[in-house]
This record gives structure tokens, C-alpha cells and sequence, in this order.
């Protein structure tokens, strides 16, 4: 027989609704759990990117198509809705972007593994993901 | 603290070690530098990007193997970062297999979607 791994602690019955909004999450913890979310988010959401790829490149016909998704909709969503999950979608790959250029830099450089830079760098993290996400996201809207 | 490596190291779960780990950093690298190339394209061209423009960056041939190498690397980061999420939240056995399954279905499928798309262009 083996020997045992050490036993970790236990944390059992957690009521996800009011047991975490308790937690107080770090910065770097916020980045973390987001990576996560904005990963997922992209892969359920890949037939949809996808079928942007297909209908912005395949004609001149799909290309109208593509466009007219923003406006007049797609099928039997709404135009809006489509340009808020368009939105919900560039936060995600600007978020899982700089946060995996984050990981990578703290992969290859002893510097930036200091508890300081870590939360500076996270925090650039989360303000410049959301920042980007604002002014393509006015663009997407048609404010400027 | 007992020895846990060598030959007396306790081997629960999978894919130990490097594999993993660097292939999720090798192809989110490729797909940065994807990223930057057709970013640079965009910002670079004259003029409003209509269909012609858009259409005209994935025609060469060598955007079109950069994009599959893409296509590529995309699958096997997701494939890598989806299964570690299943491994931390999914516990029973059961449901974490069919999870895998629908997840390697779901991303092969867009792959081929994505690579007819490049390759009929």
C-alpha cells in the first residue's frame, strides 16, 4: 500500500449564495477566477465566433449578413442582444489575454513573482481589460 | 513529510508534469502573435475595412497555414483549460466523462467548421 498524500482540509455544505459573497477575493484572485469564466464563456460561445468568421469572410453576401446580425438581428435574437454578447465576448478575450500574458511574464521572470508587483499587475490587469472593453464596446454601439 | 517523488510518488489524477503545462503556454504564445498579426493588418490598412479588405488578409497562403496552425493551437488550449476546470469543479466520475466527451465533440466540430471556412476562401 501507498502511502497517503497528506489530508488537506475539507470544506463541505459551502452555500454558494451566502456563504461566498463573504469572501473577499484579492485582485489577483478576481484575475484568476475571471480567467476561468472568460475562458469558459469563449468556449460555449465558439459556434457563434465561428459563425462570425464564416459569414465576415466566405462573400460579399455573407458579409452583408454579418453585418446586418448587428442591427436587424440574427434569427430570433435581437440585434441589441447580439451586439451585448459581441460585447460580452471581447471583454472575455481581452480579459483571458492580458491576464495569460500576466502568467506568462510571471513564468519566466523571478521579478515579477513578488506579492507587490503580483497585485499591480493584476490590478493593471482587470482596469485595462474593462478600459479596452469600454471604448470598443462604445464603438460597437455607434458613439463615435 | 513523506517522500512523494521518484518511484515512492503518489500518483492520483494525470498528465504529471511538463506536457500540459507547456503545451497550454506554447499555444497561447502562437495564438498572441496570431492576434498581433491580423490586429497589425487591420490598423495598417488604408481606408475603411469592408469585405475585399477583411477577406484579403486570410487569402495568402501563408495566413491561411498561420491561421490553421490557429485553429490548431486553439483546440488544444481549450481542450487543456477545460479540462482542468472539469478536474476542480465536476467530481463524480460519470458526469466529468460525458463533460469530456461533449467537449472534445463540441471542439473538433468547431475546428472543422473554422478550417472549411479558410480553406474554401
Amino acid at each position: 500500500m501507498t502511502e497517503l498524500a497528506k489530508k488537506r482540509p475539507e470544506f463541505r455544505n459551502i452555500n454558494a449564495f451566502s456563504d461566498l459573497p463573504s469572501y473577499r477575493l484579492p485582485a489577483a484572485g478576481w484575475v484568476s477566477i475571471l480567467h476561468r469564466v472568460s475562458g469558459v464563456l469563449m468556449f460555449v460561445l465558439m459556434p457563434f465566433i465561428i459563425w462570425l468568421f464564416d459569414t465576415s469572410l466566405s462573400s460579399e453576401i455573407s458579409f452583408a449578413r454579418f453585418r446586418a446580425a448587428f442591427d436587424s438581428g440574427l434569427w430570433f435574437v435581437p440585434g441589441v442582444l447580439v451586439k451585448l454578447v459581441t460585447l460580452a465576448l471581447i471583454w472575455a478575450f481581452l480579459h483571458h489575454f492580458i491576464a495569460g500574458v500576466r502568467h506568462l511574464w510571471m513564468d519566466v521572470s523571478h521579478a515579477a513573482v513578488s506579492k507587490s508587483f503580483g497585485m499591480r499587475s493584476a490590478q493593471v490587469t482587470l482596469v485595462v481589460s474593462l478600459l479596452l472593453t469600454v471604448i470598443l464596446g462604445a464603438k460597437l454601439f455607434g458613439l463615435y | 513529510m513523506s517522500v512523494n517523488y521518484g518511484s515512492r510518488r503518489i500518483v492520483v489524477g494525470a498528465h504529471y508534469g511538463l506536457r500540459d503545462w507547456l503545451s497550454q503556454r506554447v499555444t497561447a504564445g502562437l495564438m498572441g502573435v496570431f492576434t498581433l498579426v491580423v490586429l497589425a493588418q487591420v490598423i495598417f490598412s488604408r481606408g475603411p475595412v469592408g469585405y475585399d479588405k477583411w477577406a484579403g488578409i486570410f487569402a495568402s497562403q501563408w495566413m491561411k497555414v498561420l491561421t490553421f496552425a490557429v485553429i490548431v493551437a486553439l483546440l488544444w488550449h481549450v481542450w487543456v483549460g477545460m479540462r482542468d476546470v472539469f478536474m476542480d469543479y465536476v467530481k463524480p466520475v460519470g458526469a466529468r466523462l460525458l463533460l469530456q466527451i461533449f467537449t472534445i465533440v463540441w471542439l473538433t466540430g468547431c475546428a472543422g467548421w473554422a478550417v472549411q471556412v479558410l480553406w474554401r476562401l
